[in-house]
């Protein structure tokens, strides 16, 4: 089933939680509503399962609208961060509460129900625990039973609130894993929320990023990786340096530095903010040269394929940090040693205009 | 916003003489918007050069302004700023309050208004509003959420599959069987306190046998089913709301809308009739122990048998007593099932929220009783039963 949003609304008092959001998620895909906390994403599933109504706008299930219908009417199944399980029954029950609420007419016979129950904890491998009850159950567990209990009633549309927040890392990334194989298997429209970059990069065919009730950006997770629309979206997808400059002449102006790097499509003397992941850094001796942005390492890392380097600002650029990956042969070429004063010379740039709603970008090389 | 006495107009200069300890940095004419940008030049080649050496004199300084003293903060720094404004002989005393002002609001720390004191009647009035509102508020909803509950009632009522006999049977057992004890031990000993105070009063009067109209008046009509629906107030509108809040704050109730079903019908309903039956029988427990206790007080401190303790109720207190007693306890029952109820959905996500529900339901509880007790008493008297 396919899922449209369209201009929808939300405040709770003075805060705005959604504004004017609008959304299409096309059937089957899994895609992944990424924010960070209190930016809307999790209210923005909620008005789409019907438990919360919106102000205003619409949501459509296949082109109808759903406004005006019931929750229980959506058919959804729904996944809570905290996976609201019934603690008083039995899993067995939990996955079978569902079914067995349907009104007569609808309802399976119980030899019916307990087949379907097996096969839908089968899928979430935990057959063997049936008799267990909930406070029995590992964290990880219980979340697939929950999946199991909103799988259980044949949704058309799968929403997960944060379903791997409240577990371990390892857990999480294993579940992950398996959540992206039970999604190709079952082919179910999913949305879910999260505010784990690495989470929503992974699993979702796309993901949607959110910020102040708002979308920024909308495209596969390699896209928003690599192409990032707008400032926030750069700032919250992966590390990366951060430089306040101003566009002078061929090149670009840090602080008291100067940049080799072009700045197409800017007037001359315009604000701009540009980003530099890690990687697209690279240290050079401090030769008094002009080029490059002055900053002292403060910490050298070397543990990993790559070497990552901790370094502190200098000059115009005072107070800020810096991060960058290189590889460990550079830094014993470099002979790098803490305290020591370098240059930093981007090999790739993104620029932004640096005014509130400026959403102009470029890329600098 | 000058501070200077008239003065020949003249440019602003800054010359800075001499280097390292010696350099003398001197400050000449008017340091005025008029000459802001030729001063800004000279001040931004001077920076950088200029240090805590450097000595500043003022003393050919001619007019001054917010901008010429917003250049010299810039030129000088906070701390030389600081330093002069200490030193009363290099500038004048409007000229440092300016600078001061100056000073101040480049490093923030110009005074805040002070917060409106406001005027105490305004505040009381506000106080009120605000009260009476959040009353309001919580009337609507309460009504409207008994409007819900009468609906969903009456719909699950033609169907009887719906009916949720199993948790009725549960929520009877918790709120009426276990309730029983409590209410029996507490009207017992109500009973007979009443009796003691009425043997006590009464005997003055010779009239020691109306202790027995005394205690069958007051347990049939008004404490059985007063005492019990605020021992039940206490112990099941709290356990409602803690369950029904728990679920809330662990998304259970979300969780039961998503898998389509309606959580008034499968958490209120049951509720509320169980305290439906439950109430009217434990204000009846509550009515016999009550009488049961004060039999006994007449029995041993007044030597009225309970032989004759029972035939005076027979002969002296109508059966109407009991019944108004006993149509109070289904009102009593439904209203604390329903707040009780309500304030657990009200609960939002959090442990706290659930404990401070769980006290307004049982405040709220007993209000409404003694209240609607106090309004039906009021009625009852005047239609004479």
């Amino acid at each position: 089933m396919s899922i449209q949003v369209r201009n929808i609304h939300k405040r709770f008092g003075s805060f705005i939680a959604l504004d004017d959001v609008s959304l299409d998620f096309p059937t089957g895909e899994l895609v992944a509503l990424l924010g960070p906390s209190g930016c809307g994403k999790t209210t923005l599933l909620r008005v789409i399962a019907g438990l919360e109504s919106a102000d205003a706008g619409q949501v459509l299930l296949d082109g109808d609208d759903a406004s005006g219908t019931h929750v229980r009417d959506r058919q959804v199944g729904f996944v809570f961060q905290h996976y609201a399980l019934f603690r008083h029954m039995s899993v067995f029950d939990n996955v079978a509460f569902g079914l067995r609420m349907k009104p007569r007419g609808q309802r399976p016979t119980e030899k019916q129900i307990a087949g379907k129950v097996h096969a839908l904890l089968d899928l979430v491998q935990l057959d063997w625990l049936a008799d267990r009850f909930p406070a029995q159950l590992s964290g990880g567990q219980r979340q697939r039973i929950a999946l199991a209990r909103a799988l259980a009633v044949e949704p058309r549309v799968l929403l997960l609130d944060e379903p791997f927040g409240a577990l371990d890392a390892k857990v999480r990334k294993e579940l992950r894993r398996w959540l992206r194989k039970l999604h190709d298997e079952l082919h179910v429209t999913s949305i879910f929320v999260t505010h784990d970059q690495e989470e929503a990069l992974e699993v979702a065919d796309r993901v949607v990023l959110m910020n102040q009730g708002a979308v920024e950006q909308i495209g596969t997770p390699e896209e928003v990786y690599r192409r990032p629309a707008t400032p926030f979206v750069y700032g919250f997808l992966g590390a990366v340096n951060l430089f306040h400059g101003r566009v002078d002449g061929e090149g670009l102006r840090v602080g008291d530095a100067r940049l080799p790097q072009q700045a197409r499509g800017f007037g001359e003397g315009a604000e701009v903010l540009a980003f530099a992941r890690p990687h697209e850094l690279d240290i050079v001796p401090d030769a008094g040269a002009g080029e490059g942005i002055a900053a002292r390492v403060s910490r050298v890392l070397a543990f990993g394929i790559t070497a990552r380097v901790e370094l502190d600002g200098l000059n115009g650029a005072q107070g800020q940090h810096f991060e960058v990956e290189i590889t460990r042969e550079r830094v014993d070429r470099l002979g790098l040693a803490e305290g020591q004063a370098v240059r930093l010379l981007p090999s790739h740039l993104s620029l932004f205009e640096s005014r509130q709603a400026a959403t102009t970008a470029g890329a600098a090389r | 916003m000058s501070a200077a006495p008239q003065h020949e107009a003249r440019a602003g200069e800054a010359l800075l003489a001499g280097d390292g300890v010696a350099a003398v940095l001197r400050l000449r004419g008017d340091w005025t918007l008029a000459h802001h940008a030729a001063l800004r030049r000279q001040a931004d080649a001077l920076r950088g050069r200029i240090d805590a050496a450097t000595r500043v004199e003022l003393a050919e300084l001619g007019t001054l302004d917010t901008a010429g003293a917003r250049l010299l903060h810039g030129l000088l720094g906070g701390e030389r700023v600081a330093a002069l404004l200490a030193d009363e002989g290099a500038l004048s005393r409007e000229r440092r309050a300016l600078l001061k002002a100056v000073a101040d609001a480049i490093e923030g720390r110009e005074e805040r208004p002070a917060a409106d004191e406001g005027y105490a009647l305004g505040d009381v009035l506000a106080h009120i509003g605000h009260t009476m509102l959040v009353f309001w508020r919580h009337v609507s909803a309460l009504t409207g959420f008994i409007g819900l509950i009468l609906e969903t009632a009456l719909r699950v009522s033609v169907q009887p599959r719906r009916w949720r006999v199993t948790a009725l049977v549960a929520n009877l057992e918790r709120t009426g069987l276990d309730a029983v004890p409590i209410i029996a031990l507490l009207t017992f000993l109500v009973g007979a306190v009443v009796a003691f105070l009425g043997a006590t009063v009464l005997q003055n009067f010779g009239a020691s046998i109306f202790t027995v109209d005394l205690v069958a008046y007051s347990f049939l009509r008004e404490f059985g089913v007063l005492l019990t629906a605020i021992i039940v107030a206490g112990r099941t509108a709290s356990s409602f709301t803690a369950q029904i809040g728990s679920m809330r704050a662990n998304e259970e109730i979300d969780a039961i809308r998503v898998l389509g079903l309606d959580p008034v019908e499968l958490l209120v309903l049951p509720r509320v009739y169980a305290l439906l039956v439950a109430l009217p029988i434990l204000t009846f427990v509550a009515m016999i122990a009550g009488i049961v206790g004060g039999m006994l007080v007449s029995a041993m401190t007044l030597d009225i048998s309970p032989v004759l303790f029972l035939s005076r109720i027979e002969d002296n207190v109508g059966l109407i007593h009991f019944w108004v007693g006993m149509a109070k306890a289904p009102i009593f029952a439904f209203l604390i099932a329903v707040i009780g109820c309500l304030e657990g959905f009200r609960v939002q996500g959090s442990a706290q929220s659930v404990g401070e529900h769980t006290t307004s339901a049982v405040v709220q509880s007993i209000f409404v009783v003694i209240v609607v007790d106090a309004i039906a008493a009021l009625f009852c008297m005047e239609m004479g039963w």
